[in-house]
């Protein structure tokens, strides 16, 4: 096990690399480079402009630009804001908590739904519930997430004012739990529509493969009751690709979070995003294109060993 | 059967390919009529397209013609605005009908970007194998990294907004599904038994790749064609919705929506129009590409 670990670190290690180099060129490709929001400014002259080349060491070759940049991305060091000077770290890791809160919520609630809709469907094939359930799943995954959202606002908060439109809390009512699940409602459900629909279809067609096995025939045959070959027999089975499924899903889901916030108002990275792209905040553009993009990569080496603590097929190959 | 039997002996391998090809177009049409919502999906993108097509000849008004005198009409309320107006008296079916040739050609001109370069991915690490594959495929699963509205954001807002910029970022930040399964085809296509022969006659690599592998690899890019027009419909309204893409006075069904968000509470339905219509045209397209792969599933050919 731990050997197969260490394997998969090793191989995570060449991606973190490509990552790195794709954000940083994409930073340094940009029109204006990373200076764009001093160069805009008229009020700075060139000589200005030459300094502060000077100073961030922008005056040196590429690589050297590019180690040390690196180096500062491992050591903790990712740079500061141009407006404000703050730590970009700091200023991305505190907004990691509301998105973490929203993609937690929306992924637990759509992987119950979806699995439960998926299952049944698969155990009731071709039935009514599994045509509506499937023809259902088309049409979530059509909608645009903030068309939805708008009209989850125009409904739910602007018509029947059950909910709030929009932000975390109401003022003056920071960090009361009701208060936030309020708030928390609209943007889960509609952050969970999408996740729901995939979630259900993929696992409809794993447990489909994994029902025709000749395993479960032999189950079924020793007399076995349905839940027990269900969950004993074929879920585990079933269950591993879901596994692996998750981990490639999470840049669709932190794509879905970025619209689902901005919609909401919601606090989290993904209108930390919209707001540097709009202030042309390179150092957090490209902290935020990192830290998403290193926590997919983390996230898919946990995902795939548990899939090899579920099978030892795949450890020991 | 005597019949039968004098074909084959005259020409047997032509009789047999031809039948079998002729019998698998039939086939593949057939299983695609029975999936109905699929042809539901192909009628109403063939009635989008011809829309967006000859939108200047369907249009009633010029879709950027301020009409001051009628602002904020609701549909129906008069009938030369069948779908009414937008704050500042701009006719909304026409906007709908133009707005439509800009997402559908943002569509077709990202499908066909990434179609392209994920077509030549794919086939250049399936075909060649070993370093030029796993150079590929660690820049494929590098790019699969980053969320794509990410990526899309940044590029857009550095390039200028045009139809054709918009639909370039699109697609390159959208082939990578497409290269892994061209590889995946290739990979198995390369092993089999024509391709040998194809060698063993002294084909080169160019004439394999294009000649031998690639029409036997089209079905499955085919769907996923299909399907690359709807999510790259759905992008392009994200970021015009985000301001990033199509610029008004351009009509796109993204930035309708985003200028219909100011007057939400009180006329909804400039925002329920054109989200709509994105609604139903990546749906279309979506029940289309799920149809297409239903009918071309290998698996299911005995059926």
């Amino acid at each position: 096990m731990l050997n197969y670990v260490l394997r998969r670190i090793l191989q995570a290690v060449p991606l973190m690399i490509g990552v790195s180099i794709i954000g940083f060129g994409l930073m340094h490709l940009a029109p204006g480079g990373p200076l764009a929001v001093y160069t805009l400014n008229p009020t700075i002259t060139a000589q200005d402009i030459e300094r502060i080349k000077v100073v961030f060491g922008l005056d040196q070759p590429v690589y050297v630009q590019y180690f040390k940049w690196a180096l500062g991305m491992f050591t903790g060091s990712w740079g500061y804001t141009f407006f404000g000077g703050r730590p970009v770290l700091v200023v991305i890791l505190e907004r990691v908590p509301a998105t973490l809160l929203l993609m937690g919520s929306a992924l637990s609630i759509a992987i119950v739904v979806g699995m439960f809709v998926g299952i049944l469907g698969a155990i009731r094939r071709y039935s009514v519930f599994d045509y509506l359930a499937t023809t259902g799943a088309m049409f979530a995954l059509s909608f645009p997430t903030f068309w939805f959202g708008l009209m989850a606002i125009y409904v739910f908060a602007l018509q029947l004012r059950w909910l709030p439109s929009g932000g975390m809390y109401e003022l003056g009512a920071e960090g009361e739990f009701f208060d936030l699940l309020r708030h928390l409602a609209l943007p889960t459900m509609v952050l969970a529509l999408v996740i729901v629909a995939t979630w259900s279809r993929y696992t409809r067609s794993s447990f489909l493969e994994v029902i025709h096995q000749d395993y479960i025939r032999t189950a079924r045959a020793k007399g076995l009751r349905a839940p027990a070959i269900l969950f004993r027999h074929a879920f585990p089975n079933a269950v591993k690709p879901l596994i692996a499924l998750l981990g490639v899903q999470l840049p669709f889901l932190f794509s879905g979070a970025l619209v689902t916030e901005t919609i909401f108002g919601w606090p989290g990275m993904g209108r930390l995003f919209v707001d540097a792209l709009t202030m042309k905040e390179y150092p957090v553009l490209m902290g935020m294109m990192m830290f998403t993009a290193f926590f997919v990569i983390f996230s898919n080496l946990i995902a795939d060993v548990a899939v090899a603590m579920i099978d030892p097929r795949i450890r020991l190959a | 059967m005597t019949s039968t039997q004098n074909i084959i002996a005259e020409a047997p391998e032509a009789a047999v390919v031809a039948a079998r090809h002729e019998s698998f177009v039939r086939l593949v049409l057939r299983r695609f009529l029975r999936h109905r919502l699929a042809v539901v999906g192909a009628v109403v993108v063939v009635l989008l397209c011809a829309s967006a097509l000859f939108a200047n000849a369907v249009a009633p008004h010029d879709p950027t013609f301020l009409d001051t005198k009628h602002r904020f009409l609701a549909p129906f309320q008069d009938m030369g605005f069948l779908l009414g107006t937008d704050e500042l008296g701009r006719d909304t079916l026409s906007r709908l009908l133009y707005g439509g040739r800009v997402s559908l050609a943002v569509g077709v001109v990202a499908m066909l970007t990434t179609v392209l370069s994920g077509l030549v991915v794919g086939l250049a690490a399936g075909y060649y194998g070993r370093w030029v594959d796993d150079l590929l495929m660690r820049f494929v699963d590098t790019m699969l990294c980053f969320p794509q509205v990410f990526l899309l954001l940044v590029v857009a807002a550095f390039v200028p907004p045009t139809l054709i910029s918009i639909s370039l970022i699109i697609g390159l930040t959208s082939w990578m599904e497409v290269a892994r399964i061209v590889r995946g085809e290739i990979l198995y296509l390369k092993e089999q038994d024509f391709v040998q022969a194809a060698r063993a006659l002294g084909a080169g690599g160019a004439r394999i790749m294009f000649k031998e592998l690639l029409p036997n690899a089209i079905a499955p890019v085919l769907v996923a064609a299909t399907l690359k027009v709807a999510t790259a419909v759905l992008m392009e309204s994200y970021i015009s919705y985000l301001g990033y893409g199509i610029q008004p006075p351009l009509a796109s069904w993204g930035n309708m929506l985003t200028n219909a968000q100011g007057y939400f509470d009180t006329v909804p339905y400039l925002a329920i129009l054109p989200g709509a219509m994105i609604t139903l045209t990546v749906m279309s397209f979506n029940f289309l590409g799920d149809g297409l792969r239903d009918a071309l599933d290998p698996r299911l050919r005995m059926d």
